[in-house]
C-alpha cells in the first residue's frame, strides 16, 4: 500500500481517514473542540471523489439518528461531537446498539459538567464505556494517543463494527484532536457497492428484493421473553469481544516496579513521567489501554501479581481507576491521579504522585 | 355465503394489496390508521416501488407499521423519524423513504426533526396522522389536542392558561421553502380515502421527480381516546377538529394555495 506523509490535526486526520476508508456518509453539528472534522469535509467535498455524503445537522440528537438511519441501510456512516454533544446522543446510541447497528461515533471530550470548557479531559469514561444511554448494552470504545491512530482506528473501527453489528467510539480528547503531528495515510479504500452492501449486511434496510421477506431495524420487542433472549444475545456478543478484541500497549513493564496505567494524552504524559523516574532509578512501566471497552483485564491482573502498585492517570476524578482496582483485585496497591475540569497535569507530577501515593504511602 | 363458482379469477373485484403483509393489525376498530396504512400500500403497489420504499415508523400507536408495510423498514426513537429519512433517502438518492407519524411524535417531541428536514427540503415524504391526542399511552394530551378537548393530562379540558394553543404544524410546514407538497386530508369516508390517496400517491410522485419534501396530514378519529363510538367519533371530528384543522390542499407544486 502506497504510503503518504502529512501534517495534519488530530481532527482533521478522523475526516481524512473516513474519506479514504470508504465512509459513506458524514452527518454532525459543529462544537468545539471538534469542529475541524466537518469543516475539513466540506471543504474537500469528498461527494465529488468518492461519493461521500456529508451532512451538518440541526442539533446531535439529529445527526445520531441520521447515523442510525444510515447505518439501519447497510451503509458505513459516522458522526463525530464533543462531550455536550454526546451527551445528546445518548438516546440513539442506546437504540443503535439496541438494534446492533455498526456505525462509528467520534468523541473529543472536553471539560465537564454541564458545558463544562473546552479544553481536554477524559471525564467522559464512564459515559463512554459503562453505557451512557439506558439499557444493558456496550459500546466498543477505542483511545487514540496520537494523530496517527485518530487516523488508523477509522479504519479499525469499521472492520469491528461490522463484525460485531455494534456501534464503536472513539474516544478522544481536545489534545489528541487538536495537536499537529506528522502521519501516514494509505490508498483510498472503496465504497461499498450495493450488491456488496446486500451481501455483507442482508440484515440491512436497502430496499426489499423479491427474493426475502422485509427487513425490519428496530430496538422494539414488546414480549419479555423475547427480550430476554435477544440481551443475552448482546450480552454473548459483549463477552465475546472481551476474549477476543482486546488492545493495548505495554512499555517497560517487564521490569517494572510500578506501573502507570493511562490512555490517550494522559498515556503520553505518563510515558514522559516512566522517562523521568527511570531516570531516578525508580523502575516504572507504562500500560497503555487502547480498547476501554474490552478492557485489559488480564495484563493489569497479571502486573498486579508482580508489581508494588498501580497508578491510574487520567484527566479525570477518577474513573477508569475502578476498571484497575477490578482487574488488580486488591493484589497491590492502585490509586489514581488526575487533573481535570480542563487542566492537563505535567509529567513531573505524575511522577511525583507516583512517589507520594504509592512509592512513600504510609 | 360461501359458493366455490364465484370464486374465480375473472370474477375478482378487489384483492388485498402485496405491499401489506398478512399481519393482523392491532388498531382499535373504526380508528384511521388501518384505511391510510392500506392506500399507502397501494400506491407503492401501483406505482412498482415496493423494492425501492423504505418506511421509517414512529413511536405511537403506529409504532409497529413495520410489521404491516411489506417494504424494508426502520423503527424510530420518538420523534427523529425525519433526520433517520433524510440520511437513508440521500445515501439511497433513488429510493422512496417515507415516514409514517402521529401528532405527538411530529409536532411535539420530534420538532426540530420535522422542521429541519423539511425546511432543507429532504427528498421524503412525510405522513402525518393527526387525532388530537396521545393514543398509544392512554389519550393524554397532544399538541393538536383542541382547546376544551379532555383529555387524561388536560381532565378539565385544554386552556391557553395552561396548555397553550393548539399546534397548527402543517400550516407551518407549507410557509418553508423547502416543502413542496402540503395537504391535509382524512379517512372517514369512502369520497375521502379516494382524495387522500390522490394526494399520497401526489407525494410519491413529486419524490420520484425529486421536487423536495412532500407532507400529507391525515385526520383520524381517535374513538378510545376521544371515549366515543367510531361513529360518533367520526361526527365530532368533523363538527370539531375540521373547523381548526380544515381539509385540503394547502401547498401544490411549491405554491401556497390562496383562500
Amino acid at each position: 500500500m502506497a504510503k503518504e506523509l502529512k501534517l495534519m490535526k488530530g481532527n482533521e486526520a478522523i475526516a481524512e481517514a473516513a474519506i479514504r476508508s470508504g465512509c459513506d456518509g458524514y452527518f454532525g453539528y459543529p462544537i468545539t473542540p471538534q469542529s475541524e472534522v466537518m469543516e475539513y469535509l466540506m471543504a474537500e467535498k469528498p461527494w465529488e471523489k468518492t461519493g461521500m455524503v456529508v451532512l451538518q445537522a440541526e442539533s446531535e440528537t439529529s445527526s445520531i439518528n441520521m447515523v442510525y438511519g444510515g447505518a439501519g441501510a447497510g451503509k458505513k456512516v459516522m458522526t463525530s461531537s464533543s462531550s455536550p454533544g454526546i451527551s445528546l446522543m445518548q438516546e440513539g446510541l442506546t437504540y443503535l446498539a439496541g438494534a446492533e447497528l455498526p456505525c462509528l461515533v467520534v468523541n473529543v471530550v472536553r471539560g465537564g459538567p454541564g458545558l463544562g470548557t473546552i479544553q481536554p479531559s477524559q471525564a467522559d469514561y464512564f459515559q463512554a464505556t459503562k453505557g451512557g444511554g439506558h439499557g444493558d448494552y456496550q459500546l466498543f470504545v477505542l483511545a487514540p494517543a496520537t494523530v496517527q491512530e485518530m487516523y488508523d482506528f477509522v479504519f479499525l473501527a469499521w472492520e469491528v463494527a461490522f463484525k460485531y453489528r455494534n456501534p464503536v467510539m472513539i474516544l478522544s480528547d481536545g489534545a489528541i484532536g487538536q495537536v499537529m503531528e506528522k502521519l501516514y495515510v494509505g490508498d483510498y479504500v472503496p465504497r461499498w457497492t450495493k450488491e456488496e452492501i446486500m451481501k455483507i449486511s442482508p440484515w440491512a434496510t436497502f430496499g426489499k428484493p423479491d427474493y426475502r421477506d422485509h427487513n425490519i431495524i428496530t430496538s422494539l420487542e414488546l414480549d419479555s421473553a423475547k427480550q430476554e433472549i435477544h440481551n443475552h444475545k448482546l450480552q454473548a456478543k459483549y463477552r465475546e469481544m472481551e476474549e477476543k478484541e482486546v488492545r493495548y500497549e505495554a512499555i517497560e513493564c517487564d521490569d517494572a516496579d510500578y506501573v502507570f496505567v493511562a490512555y490517550g494524552s494522559s498515556a503520553r504524559i505518563a510515558q514522559k513521567a516512566l522517562q523521568l523516574g527511570r531516570e531516578k532509578g525508580i523502575k516504572v512501566g507504562l500500560l497503555r489501554p487502547i480498547t476501554l471497552f474490552p478492557f485489559p483485564k488480564k495484563p493489569i491482573a497479571e502486573l498486579s501479581k508482580r508489581v508494588k502498585g498501580l497508578l491510574s492517570v487520567e484527566m479525570s476524578a477518577g474513573q477508569m481507576v475502578e476498571d484497575v482496582r477490578l482487574a488488580a483485585e486488591f493484589r497491590c496497591p492502585v490509586e489514581h491521579f488526575g487533573r481535570y475540569g480542563g487542566m492537563i497535569p505535567t509529567p513531573h507530577e505524575v511522577l511525583e504522585a507516583l512517589e507520594k501515593q504509592i512509592i512513600n504511602r504510609k | 355465503m360461501f359458493n366455490p363458482d364465484i370464486i374465480k379469477p375473472e370474477n375478482l373485484v378487489y384483492k388485498k394489496t402485496s405491499v401489506l403483509t398478512d399481519a393482523i393489525l392491532h388498531y382499535c376498530p373504526g380508528c384511521g390508521h388501518g384505511t391510510t396504512h392500506r392506500i399507502i400500500a397501494e400506491v407503492i403497489e401501483e406505482m412498482g416501488i415496493q423494492d425501492k420504499a423504505i418506511c421509517v415508523a414512529p413511536v405511537g400507536c403506529s409504532v409497529l407499521a413495520y410489521n404491516y408495510f411489506n417494504v424494508d423498514s426502520q423503527g424510530a426513537a420518538h420523534g427523529r423519524a425525519p433526520a433517520i429519512a433524510t440520511a437513508i433517502q440521500r445515501l439511497y438518492p433513488d429510493h422512496h423513504v417515507f415516514t409514517y407519524q402521529g401528532d405527538g411524535d411530529l409536532a411535539a417531541i420530534g420538532t426540530a426533526e420535522t422542521i429541519h428536514a423539511c425546511n432543507r427540503g429532504e427528498n421524503i415524504v412525510i405522513i402525518f396522522i393527526n387525532n388530537g391526542i396521545y393514543g398509544m399511552t392512554g389519550g393524554q394530551m397532544a399538541p393538536t389536542t383542541l382547546l376544551g378537548m379532555k383529555t387524561a393530562t388536560s381532565p378539565y379540558g385544554r386552556t391557553v392558561e395552561l396548555n397553550g394553543y393548539p399546534l397548527q404544524i402543517t400550516e407551518l410546514l407549507a410557509e418553508l421553502p423547502g416543502t413542496y407538497f402540503v395537504t391535509r386530508q382524512s379517512v372517514h369516508t369512502a369520497a375521502a380515502v379516494r382524495k387522500t390517496k390522490k394526494a399520497i400517491r401526489q407525494a410519491f410522485e413529486n419524490q420520484k421527480n425529486k421536487k423536495g419534501t412532500s407532507f400529507v396530514e391525515v385526520l383520524s378519529n381517535c374513538n378510545s381516546g376521544w371515549k366515543m363510538p367510531a361513529t360518533k367519533a367520526n361526527e365530532w371530528m368533523v363538527e370539531n377538529m375540521m373547523v381548526k384543522y380544515p381539509i385540503g390542499d394547502i401547498k401544490v407544486d411549491g405554491e401556497i394555495i390562496k383562500k
